[in-house]
């Protein structure tokens, strides 16, 4: 797991993507407060947090994080997503080769957080990680789901003068918190 | 050739932004692309694509009535087509219906292919393009000059212009500042948009998917924020599986812009929910616009393949130099001349084919494996069909299918060119043929031609026999050539005959849609070359060879000839290049090389025909080594030298600046020497140094070798 980790870490960072590796979803929450408090968001106006449900807040108190997180909330919403600083979804899938996201993007509040904030923050099991595009389409499958984000790295343009400027209609900044025991819930 | 595409060509060339831009993009492209594809088999990538895609176009019906099938069971609405018209007219009926005042829309070549945005103004709905190019385009009121980088030819300074008088005085021509400018005056259109309008990459039959590949993030936007969804999409884009999408989406990004995968991509099937929670209306409409004609049609049904990566532009010697706009208003460069002969009319393409210089480089590189410049020439050959030959091309065909006056008129010209002949060379022509001496010295006619100068020499008898094509150039300009291949093969035991009736191998007449022509030289030349008993037939000239080995066959099948098929296969089986035959020689042991020679460092030029179609690069360096040269490889050593036979002497002024750029190339490797295997590439290479003064040689391979065998 680890080769195919390191494998994936390498690939997205080459596309500008940021990666952090955690052993517990406590480790992981402890450090995306701290990001958030960095990343300046508040109650201010344009300054919230959006996080999408996901299974990574099964069993994690929301109105404790609300509390310890101010401007973070929970009920997504496009005002409040085109409003906010940081997004934040949990992705399904990962694909070593290309360091790219893969996720079941049907519930349009994972799309809201991944496309209207500057900043996605995107939450992955270490296990989700698989070698190519193939193996991610055979667990999700077109046939049955209605919208399949792939995501790799922020969003990007070379089209003046062909010079990459990153961050034009999706976020500017995507950094991953992978988390190897991502079932651990946090007593 | 109208005057308005003339100089739409100049006003190209003069644009130094253009070519700037144009040439250091195709320079970093090709690393780019290298590197993306490290540890994939191209190969098999494109084979799988191929198949894929041609077996899709063989069944447009089924799949696109399947498809529409399983969208709508998954609550999609499809609407079918064949007719732009109609495409706009639904579009428009549907924002009516609706209340439709603000549409935001990702970038869409079907949607352009069908001038949809003006239609759209016209009924008084605001429609804001979102991909940065294509916005800067809208504002600019301009078209896309390259499928995947619409505004490339623009400078910064020229977009902050732009932004400044369309939306908001003073920007600055500063990258980053003009795409955040982007952004957050994009931002509250996306937010307002009452429907959004995307294309798609991959249609999937099988399960009613969109597969929409972005970079920017402005299709999931769209897709994702207005209430109303329409996806404009060419029955081309249809396939049967799931599974054939993992193999267009390995290619797609790594030959369109050098990335393993692109910052987004989105497989949309069906309905989904919008942010307030209703279920969002999608319709899809497949749009034909002749492309099950070209699915019936038995040569154009490849152009299908297409996955619109546009490795066909930054490949092209063409492109680089003139750009986008000079192809037309959507679709550009090689693929772009097809598809608007098609999609447009016929007619269309009538100036814009010739512009394809016929150097295969975008052959190799294809993934949905097209033969692009072969579907040019049978454009050409259908044009000519259709509209005939121009009067002078007739004259010259006349005297070329005539082989007696056409030799006897060659021979004349050894004498009438006296006034104008300085040593080897032709430096200035008078009139209207001055243009062919502006940039580059022309060879003078040989007093004596090859077929006299070969009678005089003695050769060993009674072994092998082998047939020797000359070809026009090295029977009249450059006997020398012919007599060192002579020299060679001597050494090696082998009589070389030169059947007296060969005759002009067709290229010309080929190359230039006059196939009846064509026919005629290949039926005389078979005649010729088959009338004694020979192991091979050779000849120094690629494009000969290559008239010999795959033309001949072409052209009679396109004609549906059938008659002299066997022959012609007959022939093309004996036919080897030079330097190839000479490589199986030396190989054999029946060549040996001097001993101890230590030579000059010298530099190789790859010509077109050689090294894409007879695939043979490795056996003239292979030689050269081994008689004793040092090679120092010049940079874009395969591209090519702008004589394309007629080509330069139709197009001058593009044939000018890519042998401007291949003489650059040869001078900066430092070698005294240039080697080449082609006599036409000797013409424009060696007449182009004449020009230039640089004290450079170049020389065909076989005179390099000629002494250097014991």
């Amino acid at each position: 797991m680890s080769a195919t980790f390191e494998a994936f870490k390498t690939r997205a960072e080459a596309v500008s993507a940021e990666v952090h590796r955690f052993a517990t979803q406590a480790e992981a929450l402890h450090f995306i407060l701290g990001f958030l408090r960095e990343a300046g968001v508040s109650d201010a106006p344009q300054c919230g947090a959006v996080w999408a449900a996901g299974s990574f807040l099964d069993g994690v108190g929301t109105a404790d994080l609300r509390l310890r997180a101010p401007g973070l909330r929970f009920e997504v919403t496009q005002e409040a997503s085109a409003a906010a600083k940081v997004g934040i979804s949990q992705l399904d899938w990962a694909i070593a080769g290309t360091g790219t996201l893969v996720q079941d993007a049907t519930a349009v509040d994972k799309r809201l957080v991944s496309t209207l904030p500057p900043i996605h923050l995107a939450l992955l099991g270490t296990d989700r990680i698989l070698a190519d595009m193939g193996s991610v389409l055979e667990r999700l499958r077109p046939e049955q789901i209605n919208y399949i984000s792939f995501i790799t790295g922020p969003s990007r343009t070379a089209d003046i003068e062909r010079v990459l400027t990153i961050g034009v209609h999706g976020p500017e900044r995507l950094l991953i918190v992978v988390v190897d025991a991502f079932e651990k819930v946090p007593a | 050739m109208t005057t308005q595409f003339q100089e739409s060509i100049e006003t190209a060339l003069n644009n130094g932004n253009l070519t700037g831009a144009l040439g250091r993009f195709s320079e970093a492209y090709r690393i780019s692309r290298a590197k993306a594809y490290e540890g994939i088999d191209f190969e098999a990538v494109r084979d799988q694509i191929a198949d894929i895609k041609c077996s899709a176009s063989s069944r447009f019906e089924e799949l696109a009535e399947q498809f529409k099938l399983n969208a709508e069971s998954r609550g999609a609405k499809v609407f079918r087509t064949a007719d732009p018209a109609q495409v706009k007219q639904y579009i428009l009926d549907l924002a009516k219906a609706k209340g439709v005042q603000r549409v935001v829309k990702s970038k869409s070549m079907a949607s352009e292919e069908i001038h949809l945005n003006k239609a759209l103004e016209q009924a008084g709905i605001e429609v804001d393009e979102t991909d940065l190019g294509e916005w800067i385009i809208q504002l600019a009121h301009q078209t896309p000059s390259h499928m995947v980088m619409p505004a490339i030819h623009m400078t910064k300074e020229e977009v902050a212009e732009v932004f400044s008088q369309e939306v908001e005085a003073g920007q600055a021509p500063d990258i980053p500042k003009l795409v955040k400018f982007a952004r957050a005056k994009l931002r509250p259109k996306f937010l307002q948009a009452d429907m959004g309008i995307t294309g798609a990459n991959i249609a999937v039959a099988e399960s009613g998917s969109l597969v929409i590949v972005t970079n920017e993030g402005n299709a999931r936007l769209v897709s994702t924020l207005p209430n109303i969804h329409v996806a404009i999409v060419g029955i081309e884009k249809l396939v049967a599986l799931v599974k054939d999408i993992q193999p267009i989406l390995t290619a797609l990004p790594r030959s369109a812009t050098g990335q393993l995968l692109t910052s987004y991509v989105s497989i949309l099937s069906g309905q989904v929910p919008n942010p307030d929670g209703s279920p969002k209306e999608l319709h899809i409409i497949l749009m034909d616009n002749h492309r099950s004609d070209m699915a019936k049609d038995p040569m154009f049904k490849e152009a299908l393949q297409c996955i619109r990566c546009a490795t066909c532009l930054n490949v092209c010697p063409v492109f680089r130099l003139v750009g986008g706009h000079v192809f037309g208003k959507t679709y550009t460069g090689g693929i772009g001349t097809i598809l608007t002969a098609w999609f447009d009319e016929l007619k269309k393409a009538e100036d814009i084919q010739g512009l394809c210089i016929q150097c295969g480089s975008c052959v190799p590189v294809c993934p949905g494996k097209i033969d692009i410049p072969g579907l040019i020439l049978e454009l050409r050959r259908r044009l000519v069909v259709e509209k005939g030959q121009s009067l002078a091309m007739k004259a010259i065909f006349g005297v070329v299918n005539n082989r007696r006056l056409f030799h006897s008129m060659l021979r004349m010209a050894s004498v009438t060119q006296k006034p104008f002949k300085q040593g080897r060379f032709i430096r200035h022509l008078p009139l209207f043929l001055s243009d062919m001496t502006d940039f580059r010295s022309l060879p003078a006619v040989a007093a004596v031609p090859f077929r006299d100068t070969v009678k005089a020499i003695a050769q060993p008898k009674g072994g092998e026999k082998v047939a020797f094509y000359a070809g026009c150039l090295i029977d009249f300009c450059y006997p020398e050539m012919g007599e060192s291949l002579v020299k060679i093969l001597n050494k090696a035991g082998i009589e070389v005959i030169f059947p007296d009736e060969q005759t002009c191998c067709g290229a010309p007449a080929r190359y230039n849609g006059a196939y009846e022509v064509a026919a005629q030289n290949a039926r005389d030349n078979i005649k010729a070359l088959l009338a004694t008993e020979v192991s091979h037939v050779v000849s120094a000239c690629p494009t000969c060879t290559v008239a010999l080995k795959h033309d001949f066959l072409e052209t009679f099948k396109s004609l549906g000839v059938t008659d002299a098929l066997a022959e012609a296969q007959q022939l093309a089986a004996k036919t080897i290049d030079f330097s190839s035959l000479v490589k199986k020689l030396v190989d054999e042991g029946r060549l040996t090389f001097k001993e101890g020679e230590t030579l000059d460092k010298i530099t190789y030029h790859d010509s077109c025909h050689l090294k894409r179609t007879l695939k043979a690069s490795d056996e003239p360096r292979e030689l050269l080594k081994q008689a004793g040269h040092e090679i120092a490889e010049m940079y874009e050593c395969d591209t090519c030298c702008g004589m394309a036979g007629s080509y330069s002497l139709k197009l001058p002024e593009i044939s000018a600046p890519i042998l401007e750029r291949k003489l650059k190339h040869i001078k900066n490797t430092g070698a005294a020497t240039v080697a080449m295997d082609c006599p036409g590439c000797v013409m424009q290479i060696r007449g182009g140094l004449d020009k230039d003064g640089a004290p450079i040689q170049a020389e065909h391979t076989a005179e390099l070798l000629s002494d250097r065998f014991l």
